[in-house]
């Protein structure tokens, strides 16, 4: 099997693997308790909470573990909400109320993962107006483009730092700086999920406020996430009924995912160059194997050398004249790993708002693959996928013309 | 080198066993579900144990788990929507009672599913239909009846190609339903004691008309008169949509004897009410003709068939000619009863083994 998909998710990395494996046993204490097993569980959740804080230089007492990247930017979207409706509530004059106040604004793109999406569009049923911002062609969103939407009533702002189908990544602190500049007030969140680990992130935690990730997209366990509120922030808790997280986060640790997110996320920091250059290699090797086939448009930044503004595993594009759905079958049959768009729970393909955002025709969208590298893949894994892509794009393509 | 077959495979227990029996058979075997559903009424279509729904796909992914084949879901979402529900609504309206799975076969079973699987190297479809395929003396392929006469799903397959039909394996026509529920049972699927899906598979409680209501770019007709054969007005009826030819139950007329539906009018929404006998005919002419086991029919000739008016129909013995302009019409030895416009007339050789061809009732 050739794994060329891993921005669905990844394989635990070893180390993950045994840092978790004591606490998948032996060490089960729960860590709200005050004997010296739940000790050592307590202690080994604030490892992670450094480790997992160090790629983005935030101290331990700003990371929040969750269940998952859509936990922490549910969390995000609405307890900035709740927190913007009390305050708004709590500053008003005698005569001011909730209603008075309204129900705020919030700014985010249209490139987003559903996470973000979907909680936007239920923020936007309860009342809030929403802001979706359009990329440019490469998928990019300025910071100006985010200042000039900015209104009075915004409490929040959304920018993704990398985008999980092209690959674009965001000037995500410009767009903090720039809003901050103008309004201190005004949270800037940024749902981290496909670039925590992948880039380089180390001063995020001056910049933003608010900053989602998850374990399994760098090498650790599923069912793990975070969530980094800035220290001093004010954002209500999602899930409620105990003191655990400094009381914002309630529900019993899971604490192997915890331990085996922190283990990778030191992992990807004491690596990430090496990774990020293997990436680029093997990427930049199977992408023009794959432009050498007529009729590919690539979806997402492309420079010739180097792309630094693309995710360092990333390929993206739509090949005419084929239906990804059926590509992705003809891949699975000889064992290679890829995917069309965005995976779905049914498994079914659907339409991706991201490419139809970046003005992908729907009959280009129809012909999109999304190949994900990750530095275990090998050189020879990246020319026999190249070989079977090709393969299967004329088969597909000649397949039409007989019928 | 082995054969590849897709099997359509619905979550149900017949597709279940055809894509067991095809994989018993040494065949390459590939699962796939489409998904035809939209979004905002999957819960419908799922609740209706309908057959392609969310749950049904959740079936079927551990029944290709079981029989240990690759299943995929493949999206069907627009042509199910422009061949099937769009038709549907459009024909209802005109005052017509169309039959969904026909065209959900000939568009979209036969049409976009086996192109794609033609398209991912299979060889075949195939499908849990009780019906089997043969290949007769002239060298035509037809569609015959399943071994067994309680099961015959023969009728709603009519339009196929003989393209279709010769990339095409029904291994369940070769098989009584109790046997394929042994089958299933023996092979541990999970579906074995799945009831059998009934009703139209994405209008979820037999309500046709609030369906139609809720179709984007539908003029749903307004209320109209029902008559009597001679032209009286009876009573105001609810619209056309809300009726169809054969009807007795629903139509809030009180009369002294039973009456039924006879006739919609859809340009002046006038829906005449009679009694059963006037519901009797014996002349059926069909438009959009497509002709299977018979090459076609010249002008004048007369062929001895058994031909059926609606799926459920046992069929009845009549000549078949040429109608002009591509149509056809059958007359029948005795009268039949409520023959509905947009409904298939299907018609069988004498022994209604195999079909020779059907069309669209006119």
């Amino acid at each position: 099997m050739i794994y060329l998909d891993n921005a669905a998710t990844t394989k635990l990395e070893d180390c993950a693997f045994e840092a978790m494996l004591p606490f998948l046993k032996d060490e089960y204490g729960n860590a709200s308790a005050v004997y010296e097993i739940a000790r050592r569980s307590k202690k080994a959740v604030f490892n992670a909470r450094k480790q997992c804080g160090k790629l983005i230089g935030a101290s331990p007492s700003e990371i929040f573990f969750t269940s998952g990247g859509t936990e922490s930017d549910n969390w995000a979207l609405i307890g900035a909400y709740d927190s913007y409706r009390r305050k708004a509530g709590a500053d008003g004059d005698a005569n001011s109320n909730l209603l008075s106040a309204g129900c705020g604004h919030i700014i985010t793109t249209a490139i987003e993962h559903h996470a973000i999406i979907r909680t936007a569009e239920y923020l936007k049923s309860c009342g809030v107006s929403v802001t979706f911002l359009k990329p440019d062609s490469e998928g990019f969103i300025s910071p100006e483009q985010v200042v000039s939407a900015l209104r009075e009533d915004t409490f929040l702002v959304s920018v993704m730092t990398a985008n999980n189908e092209i690959g674009t990544i965001e000037p995500v602190c410009e767009i903090a700086d720039a809003v901050h500049a103008l309004r201190k007030d005004i949270l800037v969140h940024t749902d981290s999920v496909q670039a925590f680990g992948q880039i380089h992130m180390d001063g995020f935690a001056g910049h933003v406020d608010l900053l989602s990730a998850s374990a399994h997209k760098l090498g650790g366990p599923k069912g793990c996430g975070l969530l980094f509120i800035r220290d001093g922030l004010k954002v209500a808790p999602f899930i409620r009924g105990g003191m655990q997280e400094s009381g914002r986060r309630a529900g019993t640790e899971n604490i192997p995912g915890i331990v085996g997110f922190g283990a990778a996320s030191e992992k990807a920091c004491l690596v990430l160059d090496e990774k990020i250059k293997k990436e680029v290699m093997l990427r930049d090797e199977l992408l023009s194997r794959i432009l050498n086939m007529d009729g590919v448009i690539i979806n997402g930044p492309y420079e010739e050398k180097g792309c630094s503004k693309r995710l360092p595993g990333n390929i993206s594009v739509c090949v005419t004249d084929i239906e990804g759905e059926s590509a992705l079958i003809m891949l699975d049959r000889e064992e290679i790993c890829a995917s069309s768009g965005s995976a779905c729970a049914s498994g079914a393909r659907e339409p991706s708002h991201v490419l139809k955002a970046i003005g992908r025709s729907d009959d280009e969208s129809k012909g999109s693959l999304r190949f994900t590298i990750s530095e275990h893949n090998t050189s020879d894994e990246i020319k026999r996928a190249a070989e079977v892509i090709a393969d299967v794009v004329c088969r597909l393509r000649s397949g039409r013309k007989h019928l | 080198m082995k054969k590849t077959v897709v099997v359509g495979m619905s979550g149900g227990v017949d597709s279940s066993v055809c894509a067991y029996l095809l994989k018993e058979q040494s065949y390459d075997v590939i699962g796939v579900t489409m998904q035809i559903w939209r979004p905002e009424n999957t819960c419908d279509v799922s609740d209706n144990g309908g057959c392609c729904g969310l749950s049904a796909v959740d079936d079927a992914r551990r029944v290709a788990e079981v029989i240990g084949i690759p299943y995929y879901v493949m999206d069907f979402r627009g042509e199910f929507q422009k061949y099937v529900i769009d038709n549907f609504t459009s024909q209802y309206v005109k005052g017509r009672t169309p039959n969904p799975c026909i065209e959900c076969n000939r568009h979209v079973k036969w049409e976009a599913l086996l192109k794609k699987s033609r398209d991912i190297g299979a060889d075949y479809l195939a499908t849990g239909h009780y019906a089997r395929i043969s290949q007769l003396e002239n060298g035509r392929y037809t569609i015959s009846a399943s071994r067994t006469s309680a099961k015959d799903q023969t009728y709603a397959l009519y339009a196929l190609t003989q393209d279709q039909l010769s990339h095409t394996l029904l291994p369940i026509g070769e098989y009584e339903k109790p046997d394929v529920r042994r089958i299933a049972e023996e092979a541990g699927l999970p579906v074995a004691h799945k009831k059998d899906s009934q009703e139209i598979c994405f209008v979820s409680d037999g309500d046709y008309a609030s369906f139609i209501e809720k179709e984007d770019g539908i003029v749903v007709p307004g209320p109209g008169d029902f008559v009597t054969p001679d032209g009286t007005f009876i009573a105001k009826h609810k619209g056309i949509t809300h009726y169809t030819v054969g009807q007795r139950r629903g139509l809030g007329v009180a009369a002294g004897e039973r009456i039924y539906v006879t006739d919609i009018d859809p340009g002046t929404d006038r829906i005449t009410l009679g009694s059963d006998e006037d519901l009797l005919t014996s002349v059926v002419r069909a438009e959009d003709v497509c002709w299977m086991g018979l090459e076609g029919i010249r002008p004048g000739e007369k062929v001895r068939v058994r031909a059926k008016i609606r799926y459920n129909h046992g069929g009845e013995m009549g000549v078949l000619e040429s109608d002009g302009d591509g149509c056809v019409k059958v007359t029948f030895d005795k009268n039949v009863r409520a023959a509905a416009p947009g409904q298939a007339l299907v018609f069988y050789d004498e022994s209604g083994t195999y079909i020779y061809g059907g069309g669209t009732i006119i």
